[in-house]
């Protein structure tokens, strides 16, 4: 309920009227099947952004995976991040666990929620993509039916950059890409071809 | 609610109102009815955008001054934003692009207050000079003067030089006629706009040689001419709106086809410089608004400094 109405009341109407947001390849985003989104992360805008691209009554069920080490830091943020946004937390530390560190992202799945993942693993440097991990294509071979959706996000990277406070309006463009799915495919060539798509969404775009 | 609609439609202005809602109605009926086959998607877009801008303007900038100032306001913030999404910025500029938008706010109350002296000074003279000082304060030297005068340069186009069409909208009628400022308004943006149009068909119509190739390659002498000759006649067809005589309606027609024209080709040459075709998505058939306020940004100062020199 807090989340909807942080989005309803917030949010949207920031994204839509304040900057405005020219998406691209709408048609290639499903509302009914759960998917695993994928983009490049330049902002803490990215995340709103792409919930923002899910008619309201879906916004429960979209859910970001996000580092826990910064949204769980204090007692605070980590209210927010669960009650406002819905994330869930991810250990960017390799540790040793009975449990696969992804086991509760594809519980998710499993349930019928849609993933949000930055691949880069952090935002990085303004307007500058950086290697992507391996994470997706592992999450992919382990919930094989469910489709990767890539996308470019451009312009969020200049309206709230890292480690900057000051919100400044520019249009943000979002280029939604076809579908993927993993298949019989080994996670390191997954990985290099979801890069190579949204990469080239990027080029294409300027 | 009535009475609201039958005072927008009435009085001279209303007159004008409705002719420009016909001709519409009419090239609508021609498009999606009688050459319906026949006409491209493109065109279609563009007409059914004209009903959205049309109806944007007959809404907030007819009906009341107040509401005027918000739509102006709200124009100026939508291309100034774009021309900065186009524009290579630098993460530092990131401030003065805010001390930018901040303007509009400050700007559009001086036209609303009539206050002319900080309205004619607030951009060219303040903004001008305290934008490169906020940069000093940052401190990143690399890029220094073409990053701030790319910012003043957008602040000129699409709030200083639009937001003249706000304060005309406060100007009262001139003593012994029944028109002031919403009428001057209205005959600006009908006749700039129409100028936009008859540009393009009397180019299509006609059009052989190119008058700016480099430029803008649709551009045509023919279109241009065939323009400005329409356009300087309609100016005296539609002076009613206006305190002018036949020969003041005459030179403020020619003056906004000329203006008018260059406005549009200044604005592709920026999107030349940039490379792209359209400077937005906004308008599907147009491009983005300032493919729309284009001509306007500049046959607004212009046709306002002529107004305002000789009624004012």
């Amino acid at each position: 309920m807090l989340k909807w109405l942080f989005f309803a009341l917030i949010v949207r109407p920031t994204i839509l009227l304040i900057f405005g947001v020219h998406v691209r390849g709408r048609e290639h985003l499903s509302h009914d099947k759960p998917c695993i989104i994928v983009a490049n992360h330049n902002s803490h805008l990215d995340t709103l952004v792409l919930m923002s691209l899910f008619p309201l009554r879906k916004i429960h069920r979209i859910r970001p995976v996000a580092a826990a080490d910064y949204f769980m830091k204090n007692r605070l943020i980590a209210w927010f991040s669960t009650q406002f946004i819905g994330i869930i937390p991810l250990s960017r530390k390799v540790e040793r666990s009975h449990t696969h560190p992804l086991e509760s992202v594809r519980q998710a799945l499993e349930a019928g929620d849609s993933i949000i993942l930055f691949p880069e693993g952090s935002r990085g440097e303004a307007e500058q993509m950086s290697k992507f991990k391996s994470g997706v294509a592992h999450l992919a071979k382990m919930a094989p039916h469910i489709s990767v959706v890539p996308i470019y996000l451009g312009g969020a990277g200049k309206v709230l950059p890292k480690g900057e406070a000051l919100l400044v309006p520019f249009i943000i463009d979002v280029h939604i890409n076809e579908p993927m799915m993993i298949g019989e495919e080994d996670t390191q060539a997954f990985t290099e071809r979801l890069e190579e798509v949204i990469k080239k969404a990027g080029e294409r775009d300027v | 609610m009535i009475e609201t609609i039958t005072t927008l439609f009435s009085g001279k202005s209303g007159i004008v109102l409705l002719i420009i809602l016909g001709i519409l109605a009419f090239a609508t009926l021609i498009v999606s009815v009688i050459f319906r086959a026949k006409t491209s998607q493109e065109l279609k877009d563009r007409i059914y955008s004209w009903w959205i801008i049309i109806g944007a303007f007959i809404l907030g900038a007819m009906l009341n001054t107040t509401v005027a100032m918000f739509f102006f306001a709200l124009i100026s913030y939508l291309a100034l934003k774009e021309y900065f999404t186009l524009i290579p910025t630098r993460r530092t500029d990131r401030r003065i692009i805010f001390y930018a938008y901040l303007s509009i706010v400050f700007q559009y109350w001086f036209a609303g207050a009539q206050w002319y002296g900080m309205f004619i000074i607030w951009i060219p003279v303040y903004l001008f000079l305290l934008l490169p000082f906020r940069q000093v304060l940052i401190g990143e030297t690399q890029g220094f003067l073409e990053n701030t005068s790319r910012v003043q340069w957008g602040l000129m186009m699409f709030v200083f030089g639009l937001s003249h069409l706000a304060y005309m909208m406060t100007l009262p009628a001139v003593a012994g006629h029944d028109v002031g400022g919403k009428e001057l308004v209205l005959y600006l943006v009908v006749l700039t706009e129409l100028n936009d149009v008859l540009q393009y068909l009397w180019g299509k119509a006609l059009g052989r040689h190119k008058i700016v190739p480099k430029v803008s390659p649709n551009k045509t002498v023919e279109g241009f001419v065939g323009a400005f000759v329409t356009l300087s006649a309609l100016a005296v067809a539609f002076s009613f709106l206006t305190p002018f005589t036949t020969l003041q309606a005459l030179a403020a027609g020619m003056l906004i086809s000329g203006a008018g024209f260059v406005g549009d080709v200044v604005i592709s040459m920026v999107k030349r410089d940039i490379g792209v075709k359209d400077s937005g998505h906004l308008l599907p058939g147009h491009g983005g608004i300032l493919d729309r306020v284009d001509s306007l940004t500049y046959t607004a100062p212009l046709f306002f400094h002529f107004t305002y020199y000789l009624y004012y």
